[in-house]
């Protein structure tokens, strides 16, 4: 339930790009930027039908324009087939949120190099190659906000975490030098980190994890992805015009 | 020349910065100190403006040399 007022189109006119919009933060985010009036792009990989549902629900209940783009974000080739997709429809690109990701955890010891492949590739090479894309039709109207999801993971590590945290790592890095090399043609980047959000990501923890989680939360009590949504909207936003190069936690004062 | 052809030229001109006497038909990437990898990026972006068209990461790799943009842009269907 997004906490923007009622008919408040503080996206109208924008188009953007979210990947990983088939579920959870991903669907969240582009539910709360096509009501806020953007046309929207949605990226996923698992249910291409499930996805043309999606987008054209999201057309019909918020009178925006939407585009199904089903694909692996690891894939160079599909990713680069998205941005000639969205040239071709709507010729400009104003958001990109860099969603799209993995959770595999492994102890050091037992990472296999098939995981690290496909975790960096997911979350860091996937990363790089949608904000190449955006920043490209984002400098023809010199203007443009990319939003990276990082994770309070690659921020502070974790145990059993170590390849996903270093993926995440690596956005942060990738977010801090865009927005430098990126500025001077309009573009600000940001990343954001959340916490513990509840996400089908977390379902398969232990009631005794959970209950652990929730003990290092200072606002007590677990995120939501309209909580992560609603950051988002705001860095795709104008209201945050003067805001590049920087980390913006979603985490509710967790620590670990 | 061509229409497409002084469009070409006048983004070349537009992106680089370029006085309207110099000869743009011979100039190569870093062949002048306008056309450094900064100004690059804004020329590929006033090509594709000009033209209406989304090049290639390799295009915009390999895009070293006045000729070359040539060639590449009429890649895309555009009669240089």
């Amino acid at each position: 339930m997004t906490a923007w007022p009622s008919g408040l189109r503080l996206l109208a006119g924008k188009t953007a790009f979210v990947t990983g919009a088939s579920r959870g933060i991903g669907l969240e985010v582009a539910t709360t930027l096509a009501a806020l009036g953007a046309d929207v792009a949605l990226g996923g990989v698992r249910d291409p039908d499930g996805l043309a549902r999606t987008a054209a629900e999201l057309a019909t209940r918020h009178g925006v324009r939407t585009l199904a783009l089903p694909g692996d974000v690891a894939d160079p080739a599909t990713v680069k087939g998205c941005y000639q997709a969205i040239f071709k429809a709507w010729k400009q690109l104003d958001v990109l949120v860099n969603n799209a990701g993995i959770l595999e955890d492994a102890l050091i010891g037992m990472i296999s190099d098939d995981l690290v492949t496909r975790v960096l590739g997911t979350n860091t090479a996937g990363a790089i190659h949608n904000l190449q894309g955006a920043a490209r039709l984002m400098a023809r109207a010199k203007r443009g906000s990319i939003i990276n999801v990082s994770s309070i993971i690659g921020v502070r590590g974790n145990e059993g975490q170590a390849v996903y945290a270093a993926s995440k790592a690596a956005v942060i890095g990738l977010t801090l030098a865009a927005a430098k090399e990126l500025a001077p043609q309009g573009i600000r980047v940001n990343a954001v980190a959340p916490g513990y959000i509840e996400t089908d990501m977390i379902k398969r923890l232990t009631p005794e994890v959970h209950a652990q989680r929730l003990a290092q939360i200072g606002l007590g009590r677990i995120g939501t992805a309209t909580d992560v949504a609603n950051v988002i909207a705001f860095l795709a936003s104008d209201l945050s015009a003067y805001v590049t190069g920087q980390v913006l936690g979603i985490d509710g004062g967790m620590r670990i | 020349m061509t229409e497409p052809e002084q469009k070409l030229q006048a983004a070349f001109r537009e992106a680089l910065d370029l006085a309207a006497d110099l000869d743009v038909s011979t100039l190569t990437y870093r062949g002048v100190p306008q056309w450094d990898s900064v100004a690059h990026m804004q020329l590929v972006s006033t090509i594709e403006t000009a033209f209406d068209l989304m090049l290639e990461t390799d295009d915009v790799i390999g895009m070293s040399s006045y000729d070359k943009a040539k060639e590449i842009v009429r890649k895309y269907g555009v009669a240089l």
